[in-house]
């Protein structure tokens, strides 16, 4: 089972903008040495929290809704200390039913405020996507912009550990395919502050595609990342290693995953790119090509179902840009075709490994 | 040796005596002292005789009623007062609305639209309800209350223009006809999927109490409706965050070709408000004095106490559910018939107010002949008038066009103009 490992950090905050954060959310970090050697770091977790925090401060037609964010905390302690703060009005703990909890949220957002709706897994959100997708991602177009949808939809996407299959299923691949959807996925803290404040300031829906098993790792926070005006533009890529043998394209959990291959394949001397995509939709197709025409190669990284998902997009869009630049057939690495399975091995075979990615890459080389 | 009980010290407090009152005979025998508990959700009297509430009431909730089929008032009804004024704007309203739904209809079997709903039979409902309200309220309609955008100044014209899908059209041609919406009228666009707007409008409805103002959110659904999950989550949300939602039911006792007898088996639709803890009231639906006092009532409530209201009005649906449907194939002519002329809610109307002395034949032929008028002149703009530019099948999907949007435009742009004669001649570039 997953044993969960909260590292806590300290985090220096900077007090710009927001509201001043509650003392159980952070202890002020003082470091007497003024060389190189503090290292700030923030946990996922914390980076959500913070982010859903100080855009609540800012604005006050922000407000969380979902299923225990208020008075539990939060299914998975996003949420923590939110009610406390900012009072039930803007904290709402809502009946069991994603359908009508995110029927009401986009109702509240065709009437100006600007709700983050969190899921307690994308997985329950199926109930909700008549109203993700037909109230939300059309309205604007159908309505001819009379009526806009500033909303966020926000949870744990993918697999976690022994959840089963009505808990694991990856859905950028749906998500992605809807006009008048933005589609992000962060992976490091980073990602996790800087997109959800980009996803609550824009003013259409988005879709924010969390992972469970990201919530608890930390990842070191520049200072500009800390402060509250921090936000990452939506479409952009990032180009998380520099190489010149293979590019491998990768979003959420897997960006780690194709890091750590990246290094295994260093040591045989193949120096590969890693993309952590950021954004599925839009897909930031220019950063992606541009890397593959200096590789030449392509391996895409999803845990999500192979057929019509991510990496068959990424590959679509490659062979339509790029095809002349291509020195071998595109590697898609992807879950397993089948509902996950609960049994750990099982589990273990159903989605990619390190050694999965390492070995597309080599085939290519 | 004394045995002593396992007791609550909190619930030993709580318990006391609570006097049992029953029309039955057999609960006579029963002894009076009676205890009550605590359970989470409130206190609640305890009862020794296994008794089941029944699946229907005695009798059938009644149904508010002020005009008798003939537009005589009931005697001793009570009900608004409407001057003469309101009352002729709501009847040529009516009529406007009666004859717009039947020239639209015939466009559409003349092929010159796609499609067309009618709310034959209901314009009481429409017209009643829209003048009850204050401009101000905010609707969440169905698809079968476009009497409401009528009374409150949509023109023929812009009616037409939606359907046809014209430049002039507010949703630059982007819905089926019918889909009408209007920001500043207060109507939010039509979407089709059934029920949606009902936990919309709760979450709405939370947002408009932020603002403090004299007005609330009103909620149309068909019967059909109440049987989605969001009907359930709407009333039930409205109800727990105390938001101002009037929600008004349509009973016209046919989903499409599922009479209501398939639909639900409670007394209709006005029982289920008690379920949620929402005040509710049944109305004749074809009786315009009733569902004025009606509405003008559950408004009242609803922004008063800031709490939902549910309306069940009573009618029928004349005309066929669309165009796609022939209503005759699943129900029987004379029925359809009855309804028509001797449930008329105009007729009914109509009666009354002319026995006012405030309408005559005279108003009527002028009235029918200068709207048919308008309407047909209103088609023929219509027809006449460009459909909307290319970039509108772009914009909008997001708030600024994306990068892959543009690309594509050029693309089609530079496409039509290499195949200029495939392109159609009466789509502006």
């Amino acid at each position: 089972m997953l044993i969960k490992i909260l590292r806590q950090y300290q985090v220096h905050v900077v007090a710009g903008g927001g509201g001043a954060p509650t003392s159980f959310l952070y202890k002020t970090f003082r470091n007497s040495s003024s060389s190189s050697s503090s290292v700030k770091k923030m946990t996922v977790r914390e980076a959500l929290n913070s982010a859903l925090d100080e855009e609540m401060s800012a604005d006050r037609r922000v407000l969380l809704m979902g299923e225990e964010v208020g008075e539990y905390q939060g299914a998975y302690k996003v949420s923590k200390g939110l009610l406390q703060k900012h009072g039930p009005e803007r904290v709402v703990d809502t009946p069991i039913t994603e359908a009508g909890f995110t029927g009401i949220g986009i109702g509240a957002a065709y009437y100006g405020l600007r709700p983050v709706v969190e899921f307690m897994t994308f997985n329950f959100a199926m109930q909700a996507m008549d109203h993700i997708i037909n109230s939300a991602a059309k309205t604007n177009y159908m309505s001819a912009a009379n009526i806009s949808v500033p909303i966020v939809f926000r949870g744990p996407n993918g697999a976690a550990a022994g959840v089963g299959a009505q808990h694991s299923q990856c859905y950028a691949a749906w998500y992605g395919s809807v006009p008048g959807l933005k589609v992000l996925a962060p992976y490091s803290s980073e990602d996790a502050r800087g997109l959800l404040k980009a996803a609550i300031r824009d003013p259409g829906p988005v879709v924010f595609l969390e992972n469970e098993l990201l919530y608890g790792e930390a990842f070191p926070v520049s200072d500009e990342v800390v402060d509250s005006s921090f936000c990452i533009p939506i479409g952009k890529a990032k180009i998380e290693k520099q190489g010149k043998h293979v590019t491998i394209t990768s979003f959420s959990k897997m960006v780690g995953f194709s890091l750590k291959a990246a290094e295994i394949l260093a040591e045989d001397g193949i120096d590969a790119e890693v993309i952590n995509l950021r954004s599925i939709r839009p897909l930031d197709r220019s950063t992606i090509n541009g890397s593959v025409r200096k590789t030449n190669r392509l391996v895409t990284v999803e845990e999500g179902f192979p057929q019509h998902g991510v990496g068959a997009e990424i590959c679509a869009s490659i062979v339509e840009d790029s095809f002349d630049y291509l020195d071998a057939p595109v590697e898609r690495i992807g879950g397993a075709d089948v509902p996950m399975p609960y049994a750990a091995n099982l589990e273990r075979m159903a989605l990619p490994q390190v050694e999965d990615i390492v070995r597309a890459a080599k085939r290519l080389i | 040796m004394v045995f002593r009980r396992f007791e609550s010290a909190r619930a030993g407090e709580a318990e006391e005596a609570v006097t049992y009152s029953t029309s039955d005979d057999d609960d006579e025998i029963y002894d009076a002292e009676n205890k009550a508990i605590d359970f989470p959700g409130g206190r609640v009297a305890f009862t020794p005789q296994i008794k089941f509430i029944s699946e229907s009431p005695d009798k059938r909730i009644p149904c508010y009623r002020v005009l008798d089929d003939d537009g005589y008032p009931i005697a001793g009804s009570t009900y608004e007062q409407v001057d003469k004024e309101t009352a002729v704007k709501m009847y040529k309203s009516m009529v406007t609305l009666q004859i717009m739904d039947t020239i639209f209809y015939e466009a559409q079997r003349q092929g010159r639209i796609s499609f067309y709903l009618t709310s034959m039979g209901e314009e009481a409902i429409n017209i009643a309800t829209a003048a009850a309200l204050s401009f101000d309220d905010i609707i969440l309609p169905q698809y079968r209350e476009p009497g409401i955008l009528l009374w409150r100044g949509f023109t023929l014209q812009e009616f037409a223009n939606q359907c046809f899908g014209t430049k002039d059209d507010y949703g630059k041609g982007r819905q089926m006809p019918i889909h009408y919406g209007s920001k500043q009228h207060n109507f939010f666009t039509i979407s089709s999927p059934i029920a949606t707007q009902l936990p919309q409008a709760a979450g709405v409805a939370y947002s408009l109490k932020m603002d403090n103002k004299e007005a609330c959110v009103v909620a149309f659904t068909g019967d059909g409706g109440t049987s989605e999950g969001d009907f359930h989550a709407g009333m039930n949300f409205a109800a727990v965050m105390e938001a101002p939602v009037l929600f008004i039911c349509r009973n016209n006792g046919w989903a499409i070709s599922t009479p209501v007898s398939e639909q639900f088996r409670s007394d209709g639709v006005v029982v289920k408000g008690q379920a949620y803890g929402i005040r509710s009231i049944r109305v004749d639906g074809n009786d315009t004095l009733a569902v004025y006092s009606a509405i003008r009532a559950a408004r009242e409530m609803v922004i008063r106490e800031q709490k939902p209201v549910l309306v069940e009005a009573l009618t029928y649906r004349v005309g066929h559910h669309s165009t796609s449907d022939d209503s005759t194939k699943y129900r029987p002519l004379d029925e359809i018939e009855h309804w028509k002329t001797a449930r008329s809610p105009l007729a009914r109307f109509r009666k009354w107010v002319q026995r006012n002395g405030w309408w005559n034949d005279e108003g009527e032929t002028e009235l029918r002949g200068s709207i048919r008028k308008q309407l047909l002149n209103a088609i023929q703009v219509a027809e006449k008038t460009e459909k909307p530019s290319l970039e509108d099948l772009f914009t909008d999907v997001y708030d600024n066009l994306p990068l892959n949007l543009h690309e594509q435009e050029k693309s089609l742009r530079e496409t039509i103009k290499r195949h200029q004669k495939d392109f159609p001649s009466d789509v502006p570039v």
